[in-house]
């Protein structure tokens, strides 16, 4: 009993109709009530038809699970029609999640054999579309007898699904290997097509299938060479180039098989200079077209690493689309850009990166304010211009800088000393302007305490002339310890900065001695703390008050910062939220001092106080922050243990060192299993440098066999808490294991 | 070192492919992947918000998430597919106008209202001319001859001849 239901076009011309949501709804829902007793008790000859307007309403967002079924019945019956929108409906509310789609393996099945090619059509697609590891396997023989057959267009489906068998079950690669061979001297396109994706998927997943697949490559060089010099076909012709999607598919398959083979790439290259051209990439930079323009881009980017030179002549063009206001296309020119800086552009590349930074979009900043430190660091002509640089990006882009940004400018400036004067003028003229930039306000904060003798005194010949007051720069560091932009780091760099000017400045130091005894009950326990020390440093220490805070020694810092930890670093990103990382000032060497000294605090458990002794005693004081102690022993760690497979960590600080921790991993194994293939990787925060060296083996042989050890070598200059996360892959007892974790209870000596 | 995972997608190289309008209506989807439903619904969301977004004279590539998307707008309708990193963008553009000529000379100069009255055909004609996202057919010829044929079967389907002998095809 058929209920007045509406017709497919009727229904959609309804919905549209619906001037809200509510209506909508409404509508539907009484059209899928006619659905339903349709499929309970219509006639089968409109099933069809009920099941179109479902999968219709579905595509709206409605649900539509109970038509599962219903395709099953419509696959099953006879007529095309029914199996058309039968299989449509299995490929869109049917996948792999669902138990019932095994049931339309049979369907599939029988339908793959009797001898209509539009019906096989429709099982191949379906089967390709949404066949599950179970039901390509039930069918691969299916499929492999139907790559045999008299017409193309079955042919060239079955090729397809065979490739998609493949990605589903690995194992069906030894199915069908063997028929490629044939299947290569095709004059059908689409066979053709879909046979070169099938041998790439070979090729992509085992290097035996690569290396069988080597011996065809002059076959496939004569293939192109046919396509690529052949006169006009219409047929397979997009605008005047013969079939470009099967030129596209026998490069890339050539680019896998020419891999790091020499005979491959030798036979190849003839051809690829006439198909491709690097020269012509410049030219596709210039074209008006943005698509154009921005894979022309993306290949610079790729040809850059093996042919740098050639990129260059491109250089000015490709810093031309650093103004483009496309977002996709400024971003690729800015990484291609970066790439393109050596020691002899250096200069003018950072002009335009700098110009580039001002105006650019904000998720590219943090980028290009980074390449830009990197590029100075690795090829400043002179100190001096790479402070300068670093000093624009900062007012540039101040809050966008890598956490180590300031450890690293603050450094570089302390083994300048020739630049002294220039960098504490410079530094604080940027400061009176703008005190809102944390790591400019910290770097200059710590500059104009440790130099700030040389900030008063005369000029300096490389700046404009400055007359500076005493009071002007103690109200401007004053400033920025009230200032509720300042981070409490910032703010403990510039109470120190005061703090140290009580010695650099020649008058007396009243207005500091009442800064510093305000802060002395600031709410910050940190600030709190200083403030308190320096304040018994004005009482009961005045005589050493000098000597504890004369100019400081160049601190060591670990080796210069390369491609390679940027890398890593990005790699980390990906496994771990980056953890918050305070900036641990250089002062807090001082404070290390200063804690030896009694100070009022109740909590405090310090040694007691030194006598206050001749020159001798003060200089072995002011040596203890270098040297450090002798490192107790650190804990070892069971991190892991499966199934008799256990993963212990030990870990080592090397004296001289404290930035860097060495940490061995050992795998043992008591199973009576072997474990092989046995991969570990790690991941750590932004903040950390991370380099996994290679590991001992790859295999942990049963019962307690050799275990396998590799050393990480992690370097925290930010003295950050360590977070580590480890990844596992193994195979065990004849099973693939994956294990992903983090590392709980590291012990506190691995980083502090 | 190895870095993070580099497992072979279990996939092709298309993942999905989405039509819609300028209004964030769906037309079409087609999903080379198993996601549940609310997957889906999420990431067909997010997507077409990124998508409408664009400027017109944007280029027809973006990065969203792990993929590559290439967009093309044809009137009132958005074509969508997102790829995997490596693949090819340009030769995917060329794929989605193909598929637009193949409506175009389906439909006789096809507008938007064809592919909502008619969205099954949309789905029969894109299932001709790609299988787990990849091209079959590069003979625009061929492929409409295929749709043809389908739609002849369709039709004395209505009728009780036996029509697959009449074909020659039984």
């Amino acid at each position: 009993m058929v209920m007045s239901s509406l017709k497919l076009q009727d229904l959609i011309e309804e919905i549209r109709g619906a001037k809200t949501q509510a209506q909508e709804r409404e509508v539907i829902q009484k059209e899928c009530a006619h659905i339903r007793a349709s499929f309970r008790d219509g006639d089968p000859l409109h099933r069809h038809r009920q099941l179109a307007k479902l999968l219709y309403v579905h595509m709206l967002g409605y649900p539509a699970h109970f038509g599962q079924m219903e395709c099953l019945k419509l696959i099953a019956s006879p007529r095309f029609i029914d199996k058309r929108v039968g299989y449509l409906g299995a490929m869109l509310l049917l996948d792999e999640r669902q138990d019932a789609h095994l049931l339309i393996t049979n369907s599939i099945k029988n339908d793959l054999n009797q001898g209509i090619q539009a019906v096989q059509g429709l099982a191949l697609c379906t089967l390709s579309t949404m066949g599950s590891a179970e039901m390509c396997r039930d069918l691969a023989t299916e499929v492999e007898k139907l790559l045999l057959e008299r017409s193309p267009y079955v042919r060239k489906k079955a090729v397809l699904t065979a490739v998609h068998m493949i990605r589903k079950v690995p194992e069906l690669s030894d199915t069908f290997l063997p028929v490629c061979a044939k299947l290569l001297h095709e004059r059908h396109h689409g066979v053709l097509l879909g046979t070169i994706t099938l041998i790439t998927e070979l090729c992509e997943r085992s290097p035996a299938a690569l290396k069988h697949f080597r011996k065809v490559v002059p076959q496939l060089v004569q293939i192109l060479r046919t396509l690529v010099t052949t006169g006009f076909s219409t047929e397979h012709s997009i605008s005047g180039v013969s079939d470009p999607f099967l030129q596209v598919q026998i490069l890339r398959l050539l680019r896998i098989l020419g891999r790091n083979h020499e005979e491959s790439s030798e036979s190849m290259n003839d051809l690829l200079a006439q198909v491709l051209a690097v020269n012509i990439l410049g030219r596709f930079l210039l074209n008006s077209d943005k698509n154009i323009r921005y894979v022309a881009l993306t290949s610079l980017l790729r040809l850059v690493q093996s042919d740098h030179s050639a990129v260059q002549r491109h250089r000015p063009t490709v810093v031309e689309c650093l103004r483009e206001p496309d977002a996709s296309l400024s971003r690729r020119a800015l990484e291609l850009s970066l790439a393109l800086v050596n020691s002899s552009n250096v200069r003018a590349m950072t002009q335009e990166l700098q110009g580039f930074l001002e105006s650019c979009p904000l998720d590219l900043r943090a980028d290009c304010a980074s390449g830009i430190l990197l590029a100075a660091e690795r090829f400043a002509p002179t100190k001096r211009w790479h402070i300068d640089t670093i000093l624009r990006v900062l007012t540039m882009a101040g809050s966008h800088v890598r956490d180590d940004a300031v450890a690293n400018l603050t450094q570089l400036i302390g083994g300048a000393q020739e630049l002294h004067a220039y960098s504490v003028r410079r530094l604080y003229s940027a400061l009176a302007q703008d005190i809102s930039q944390q790591p400019l306000v910290q770097v200059a904060a710590w500059c104009i305490g440790e130099y700030g003798d040389l900030l008063l005194e005369g000029s300096c010949e490389e700046t404009e002339p400055l007359q500076v007051e005493e009071e002007e720069v103690l109200a401007l560091l004053e400033r920025v310890l009230q200032s509720h932009m300042s981070l409490p780091a910032t703010r403990g760099y510039a109470l120190t900065a005061l703090m140290k000017l009580s010695t650099r400045l020649r008058g007396d130091n009243n207005r500091i001695r009442q800064v510093v005894s305000i802060y002395g009950s600031c709410l910050d326990v940190e600030l709190q703390q200083r403030a308190v020390e320096y304040n018994t440093l004005f009482r009961k220490y005045d005589h050493m008050r000098a000597a504890i805070l004369e100019k400081m020694p160049l601190v060591d810092r670990g080796g210069p910062q390369a491609d390679e930890e940027v890398k890593e670093s990005k790699e980390a990103t990906h496994l771990l939220e980056p953890a918050p990382v305070p900036t641990e000032p250089q002062a807090s060497k001082l404070l290390d001092l200063l804690d030896l000294l009694d100070g009022p605090s109740e909590d405090s458990q310090q040694p007691p106080p030194v006598d206050p002794s001749p020159e001798g005693t003060l200089i072995h004081l002011l040596d203890l922050p270098c040297a450090p102690l002798a490192p107790a022993p650190i804990p070892n760690l069971k991190v892991f243990e499966r199934e008799g497979l256990q993963l212990n960590l030990s870990f080592v600080r090397p004296p001289g060192t404290p930035t860097l921790l060495l940490i061995t991993a050992t795998a043992t194994n008591a199973s009576e299993g072997d474990v092989t293939h046995f991969i570990c990787q790690a991941a750590v925060p932004k903040s950390f440098q991370l380099q996994l060296q290679a590991p001992s083996g790859d295999t942990v042989p049963a019962q307690g066999g050799l275990p396998v050890t590799q050393v990480l070598r992690i370097l925290n200059p930010n003295k950050a808490p360590l977070r580590l996360k480890l990844r596992l892959t193994y195979n065990h007892y004849g099973r693939s294991v994956q294990e992903i974790f983090e590392v709980n209870n590291l012990p506190v000596e691995a980083w502090q | 070192m190895k870095g993070r995972s580099e497992e072979p997608w279990p996939g092709g190289s298309m993942r999905f492919m989405l039509l819609f309008s300028r209004q964030g209506k769906l037309r079409l989807q087609k999903w080379y992947l198993a996601t549940s439903d609310k997957e889906r619904k999420k990431m067909v969301r997010e997507l077409m918000q990124v998508v409408l977004a664009r400027k017109p004279k944007m280029c027809s590539f973006l990065e969203w998430r792990d993929l590559k998307v290439v967009y093309k707008r044809y009137a009132s309708l958005y074509f969508c597919c997102a790829i995997e990193g490596q693949d090819n963008e340009l030769i995917t553009l060329e794929l989605i106008h193909r598929y637009v000529e193949l409506l175009d000379k389906y439909f006789g100069s096809v507008c938007e209202l064809d592919i909502i009255f008619n969205f099954e055909k949309a789905y029969f004609i894109l299932d001709e001319f790609l299988m787990g996202g990849d091209v079959q057919d590069t003979s625009k010829k061929s492929v409409l001859k295929a749709i043809e044929q389908a739609d002849l079967l369709q039709e004395e389907d209505e009728s009780p001849r036996s029509v697959l002998e009449e074909m020659g095809l039984a």
